[in-house]
């Protein structure tokens, strides 16, 4: 900057607040973040697009058909009932499973574990979890639920039940839980604990009463963006022994249907995009969709629920 | 620096009547004995007596040697500079720097006589009878009601809710102002009204003491003028231990006064002591010590 002359004029002053009128450093930065979110859209939105373009036909022509049927040798009556009907009892499965028991680990890790090391280290390991590819899990699946537990898990399916892949999704999905829900528990400041046990409450009373409740819409809503991840996952599950067009269905008897096979809709995704024909594309494209629309139908939900209950301190 | 006899001859020798004086409240035998003649009606009870309390956190030693007995009906206040440890010698009144991981509390805390450290002591019990209001107002996000009945409702009170209820925000001088809205949000009120819903929730569970940590330092002037109003009219059923920064607060509001001086250690660390504890007038008009004469007179602080 140049230095301001002794006697200032109007034109001077005028010309000295002015200042640089092109900062191209701060033009050019910014052009290459938009440019570097447009980039991801516009790969996003191809995708969407191409899937679209082959689903389109199939979801117009067959219409809620194409729910209600069953998988089949030909194309133009496949359907997907099994794959939505089984993701959505697995999804049950996963989530009976990893809330209680992820809830109550972050309970203690957050709110009764004194800060040692071996909480520090436990807490970064469950970090690491999260990051670990979710093959690893799958094999962790066939290992432990489809093989070792196997008298538990079905032995009529070789162990290849809901109860393997429900078991595998909700270890998978625990870590996240976990993080979550801790998260959560964080966010209730330190000042209303201490008005709770100000007026005398005990530790369970304060948990109770209130780090609990005000935690609670933080908590779900991330919980279930956890369980949407785990609705969309396929891998582990072809480990834990999804089959394609098997659906065990036992109204009579809960435990028979769970120890018995299942398929997952991300599963019929993948079976089916391996099948040679023009018909198949389309049926694999539409059954995307529809997993989509199931996740976005779930994030929205999510998106209300938090806007609705979200508080801020 | 002073031990705990200094403090105590201070306090003793000075037991000049004054504002705070008030009362026929049964002397404490040594003061009865300096004070007779003059003002010997003039003392109260004590209701706490802080002797020779040191506070550790971890490995630092926060205030050392603190000895301030507090009385009942009265008002006392502790000033300092920041980092004297006054709310850390507050907290050690109701047991809340259990809460705080690696803190440790040597010397005597005694409540009417009983140790407050004392193995049988369950600070749960005690923080019901000795009520706190903090330095922001915490109301839970709850209604205005389910604030005030919460405390109770722990207690395990099993009489009439809303009579307790509107007898504390009467109390509490909020009544007037909630009565038609009992049920909305807690969070709803002004800055000033939660600090008044928070003084009638640490009221509700029936305690005797009521300590205040930097009550209205995030209030404006009328508010503040209000909760220091309310304070004068609580202290004729509660005592009262208020922390503040603010000495002309001290000035208005209490009958005595620690003042508080930060030592540093070799390390750099800091360790809070009482410098002088007195009447409040006293204190402001003819301190003993010079560092609660600079701090006063606003030559330091």
């Amino acid at each position: 900057m140049s230095s301001i002359p002794a006697s200032e004029t109007r034109s001077s002053v005028e010309l000295a607040l002015g200042g640089r009128s092109w900062d191209i450093r701060g033009r050019l930065f910014s052009g290459a973040l938009l440019l570097a979110l447009l980039l991801s859209l516009a790969i996003l939105l191809t995708l969407l697009v191409t899937i679209w373009e082959d689903a389109w036909p199939v979801l117009r022509d067959r219409g809620s058909d194409f729910l209600a049927s069953e998988t089949s040798s030909l194309p133009e009556r496949a359907g997907v009932r099994q794959g939505l009907v089984g993701s959505l009892i697995l999804i049950t499965l996963v989530g009976v499973v990893s809330l209680p028991l992820g809830i109550a680990a972050a309970i203690y890790l957050e709110e009764y574990a004194k800060d040692t090391r071996l909480r520090r280290i436990l807490v970064a390991n469950i970090r690491n979890l999260a990051g670990v590819p979710s093959i690893v899990y799958g094999i962790l699946g066939l290992v432990v639920f489809v093989q070792a537990l196997r008298s538990a898990t079905g032995q009529a399916s070789y162990g290849r039940s809901y109860l393997s892949g429900g078991l595998t999704l909700a270890v998978l999905v625990m870590p996240f839980v976990i993080i979550i829900a801790m998260e959560a528990l964080r966010a209730v400041p330190w000042s209303i604990r201490e008005a709770a046990y100000g007026v005398g409450a005990t530790r369970w009373e304060v948990i109770r009463s209130h780090v609990l409740p005000y935690a609670a819409p933080g908590m779900f809503t991330g919980v279930i963006l956890a369980l949407a991840r785990a609705f969309g996952e396929t891998a582990p599950l072809l480990l834990a022994g999804a089959v394609t067009g098997f659906l065990a269905t036992s109204p009579g008897d809960p435990l028979e249907t769970l120890q018995g096979p299942y398929t997952a809709l991300p599963v019929q995704v993948f079976a089916w995009s391996r099948l040679p024909g023009e018909a198949w594309v389309g049926n694999t494209a539409a059954a995307i969709i529809v997993l989509l629309a199931t996740i976005l139908v779930v994030n929205l939900v999510v998106i209300v629920l938090r806007t609705r209950y979200e508080r801020t301190w | 620096m002073s031990g705990r006899g200094e403090v105590m001859d201070t306090t003793d020798v000075v037991t000049g009547g004054g504002p705070g004086a008030r009362g026929e409240g049964a002397a404490h035998a040594e003061v009865v004995e300096l004070g007779r003649g003059e003002h010997e009606r003039d003392e109260h009870e004590v209701v706490f007596d802080v002797s020779g309390v040191n506070v550790w956190y971890g490995a630092h030693l926060a205030v050392r040697d603190i000895s301030v007995p507090i009385r009942v009906n009265e008002i006392t206040a502790l000033i300092g500079p920041s980092g004297s440890g006054k709310s850390t010698v507050l907290r050690c009144l109701n047991r809340m720097n259990d809460l705080v991981e690696g803190a440790r509390v040597e010397g005597e805390v005694r409540y009417h006589g009983v140790d407050l450290y004392g193995p049988k002591v369950d600070p749960v019990e005690v923080r019901r009878r000795i009520g706190m209001v903090f330095q922001k107002p915490n109301p839970f996000p709850k209604s205005i009601y389910d604030n005030v009945a919460f405390g109770p409702r722990i207690a395990g009170y099993k009489g009439d809710m809303d009579e307790v209820v509107e007898r504390s925000l009467r109390r509490a001088a909020l009544w007037e102002e909630v009565k038609d809205k009992l049920r909305d949000s807690g969070l709803a009120l002004s800055g000033g009204q939660q600090q008044r819903l928070c003084i009638a929730r640490a009221i509700a569970t029936k305690p005797d003491v009521i300590l205040m940590d930097e009550p209205c330092s995030s209030l404006d002037p009328i508010a503040t003028a209000r909760i220091e109003d309310l304070m004068h009219e609580l202290v004729a059923d509660y005592s009262i231990v208020i922390v503040t920064h603010n000495m002309q607060q001290a000035g208005r509001v209490s009958d005595r006064t620690a003042f508080l001086t930060v030592d540093v250690n070799e390390d750099g660390t800091r360790t809070g002591t009482v410098a002088e504890f007195d009447r409040t007038e006293r204190i402001f008009t003819n301190p003993s010590d010079e560092r609660t004469e600079a701090y006063v007179t606003g030559r330091f602080g």
